[in-house]
């Protein structure tokens, strides 16, 4: 075989140059090749932290004493922890942290300088909502330290004696939902809506676009179907290869990885419903935007990711930035997320839910309405 | 209006261009009930755009009328549901059986009695017996009776065919034709376009586009009287050299070579006699005068509206 015949610079380089034309030609990609690493850049380097601060705390103060101020200021003053509310009662504060509005509750006790200062090492009571391992673990450290540093600036004059050796008084964590802290509990309820978002959002993405590549598009509009019909109707079959998908996540979270299940089942499907009614809307949009599949599938990477990053499925959403907790907000895998883990590991009723299913449903509305827009009813 | 008095078909002035390419200019077509129409024109003259109007798959940019009495701008629901469209290319789903398919256009055209009509359409395609075969399994002429069938299923009242015998074999393309004479004969109107002149002989009422514009319309004699063309043939051998020799002479406007005969086209019939007759003495040939045939003006129409690089930036 002769040298050119194996490769020829000339034959290489005509297809280098129709590879760049048809790339030019690609606003899409072209798009995607800019966006897409800018886009990761801005979320993992400016969203996304491991170690989050400032989580939301409620107080539950039954005894205001000068070690009670120290004590709230020594929190705060470790910026792990951001005192929202004065909580009235004990059922208010529990309720605060079912629905995840607040993280931490700190209880202290209506004795609690009295038994302070009799030297009878009183506790203060830390609850900690710690659903994520991570979200919490290095700000439950923080608050365990702060006796000792609280005792030594408050403990003074005739009170010395009590900072010496161990602190006088001790703070009692109560972590909530997931006692042991184990990782899989928090991840495993959260990949079911990751799963869930990618298989049906790619797979109507590509329901459109499809009817268009195979040419019968137009003998779809040429027929009195009405957009609603065609975009419902494809949306259909993929609910139930939904719920399948659903069945089949929590089967393995019993089974395999032993993740306990709180609520109840009805309104856990329920939930799962509203969610994958959201993705179908969201892959039917992205079908009638695209003009052929391969644009559909690079504007389904282009919904993942944001997804994936700020929904609190892989990263605490409290540790988020506000602009990318309100782009989190937005995002029904961020509701959906919550509902799972409050459903599976606090067992939450609808009351509790209820914050998180409205999004969800604001969202499908809103982006059904896009897709009735983009639809195109003729082939202009 | 009465039904059989409104026309199928009755548009003027439609416009439509595709960013600076102006496809359809100034469109005005009068179908009447019980009419097949011949779209003639060379590919990219802008008959599929023309027919997407008509059945409200495209918006003109200009230009109204009705079909079948409905608005083409107001009314295009009403449109499609009394008018059969058969694309150019195969559009019904190749992942869905014979029956399938039938039984979908049946649903969505709401027909009452929906099975009996998917079983008379697959017993007159004479496939019962294989409708439950995936619809993508079947071969180029299949494919088309197929479509066909299925744009008939709800009992249009106008068909509008685009090129419905493109790669048909000749049989089939002759029983195509039988039932669309069948079909009105009961009423029905139909619209089709076509590359092939026999079939084209075989409408009511031609019309020829090119670049857009519609060139002329009227029945066939009409088309070929319109254009007053006189055509001689000359019958031999080496025709292609003699046709060489004859174009650019006085009153020779295009020659078209047909097998064993040459067929010698001008409007100048003197001129033209004068032309021929001298070659073919010349060659030692005999030329008679024939009849202009509608392939004739067909070509000589073509011809006149632009040159082939015109008619592909069109």
């Amino acid at each position: 075989m002769k040298g050119h015949d194996f490769f020829s610079i000339r034959r290489w380089w005509s297809v280098v140059r129709k590879e760049f034309l048809q790339l030019r030609r690609d606003r899409i990609t072209f798009a995607m090749i800019v966006v897409i690493p800018i886009m990761q850049l801005a979320l993992f380097g400016f969203a996304i932290n491991s170690d989050p601060k400032h989580l939301l705390t409620g107080v539950l103060i039954e005894d205001h004493s000068e070690f009670t101020r120290t004590f709230v200021a020594g929190m705060k003053a470790s910026s792990y922890f951001d005192i929202v509310t004065e909580l009235p009662n004990e059922e208010t504060a529990r309720a605060a942290l079912a629905r995840g509005a607040l993280q931490f509750v700190l209880t202290v006790p209506p004795d609690f300088s009295r038994r302070l200062l009799r030297g009878e090492r009183p506790a203060l009571l830390l609850e900690a909502d710690a659903t994520d391992p991570a979200a919490t673990g290095n700000a439950i450290a923080a608050a365990l330290q702060l006796p000792q540093s609280v005792a030594a600036k408050d403990l003074t004059g005739p009170l010395a004696r009590l900072a010496g050796g161990r602190p006088p008084f001790e703070v009692r964590l109560h972590s909530l939902y997931n006692p042991e802290g184990i990782t899989q509990y928090f991840i495993v309820p959260g990949i079911m809506g990751v799963i869930l978002s990618m298989t049906l959002v790619l797979m109507t993405g590509l329901a459109i676009t499809r009817e268009r590549a195979r040419g019968t598009m137009e003998n779809l509009l040429a027929m009195p179907v009405s957009p609603l019909e065609v975009m419902s109707g494809k949306m259909v079959p993929y609910i139930f290869i939904g719920l399948i998908q659903v069945s089949i996540i929590l089967l393995a979270a019993a089974l395999m990885f032993h993740v306990p299940f709180e609520g109840s089942l009805l309104t856990f499907y329920c939930a799962a419903l509203f969610f994958i009614a959201g993705n179908l809307a969201v892959g039917i949009s992205l079908s009638s935007l695209a003009q052929n599949q391969l644009q559909a599938m690079q504007l389904t990477m282009f919904y993942f990711l944001p997804n994936i990053l700020l929904s609190g499925f892989m990263f605490p959403f409290q540790g988020m930035p506000r602009w990318a907790r309100w782009i989190g907000e937005a995002l029904p895998l961020t509701h959906f997320n919550r509902l799972v883990r409050g459903i599976m590991l606090k067992g939450n009723g609808w009351p509790d839910l209820w914050t998180d299913v409205w999004p969800i449903g604001l969202f499908i509305v809103l982006i059904m309405f896009v897709a009735l827009r983009f639809y195109r009813r003729t082939l202009d | 209006m009465n039904a059989a008095t409104t026309p199928a078909i009755d548009v003027r002035g439609l416009n439509k261009s595709f960013g600076d390419k102006h496809v359809v200019s100034d469109l005005s077509l009068q179908v009447q009930p019980g009419e097949i129409f011949g779209f003639l024109g060379p590919n990219g003259s802008g008959k599929t755009t023309s027919i997407r109007m008509l059945c409200g798959l495209l918006t003109p940019d200009s230009g109204s009328g009705t079909c079948l009495g409905y608005d083409i701008l107001r009314e295009s629901a009403a449109i499609k549901r009394n008018v059969g469209y058969m694309t150019q290319r195969f559009s019904f789903w190749e992942d869905l059986s014979i029956r399938e398919n039938l039984d979908f256009v049946a649903r969505v055209y709401q027909m009452p009695q929906r099975e009996a009509a998917v079983r008379r359409a697959l017993e007159g395609l004479g496939l019962a017996d294989r409708a439950e075969q995936l619809a993508g399994e079947l071969s180029g002429g299949w494919k088309q009776r197929l479509a066909l069938a299925a744009c008939m299923l709800h009992e249009p009242r106008l068909l509008l065919l685009d090129e419905p015998t493109a790669g048909v074999d000749p049989t089939a393309r002759r029983d195509f034709w039988e039932e669309l004479h069948r079909l009105c004969a009961l009423g029905m109107s139909v619209l089709v376009s076509t590359h092939y002149m026999d079939e084209a002989e075989r409408c009511h009422k031609l019309a020829f586009i090119a670049n857009g514009r519609l060139l002329v319309q009227g029945s066939a004699s009409e088309v070929v009287r319109s254009q007053c063309l006189a055509t001689w043939s000359i019958q031999g051998e080496r025709l292609a050299e003699l046709a060489d020799r004859l174009q650019g002479q006085p009153g020779v406007d295009q020659t078209v070579v047909f097998g064993s005969s040459l067929h010698v086209t001008g409007h100048d019939a003197a001129a033209l006699e004068q032309a021929v007759t001298g070659a073919a003495r010349a060659a030692g040939l005999h030329a008679a005068p024939v009849d202009t045939g509608i392939e004739d003006v067909f070509i000589y129409l073509m011809n006149k509206s632009g040159t082939a690089e015109e008619r592909l930036a069109s």
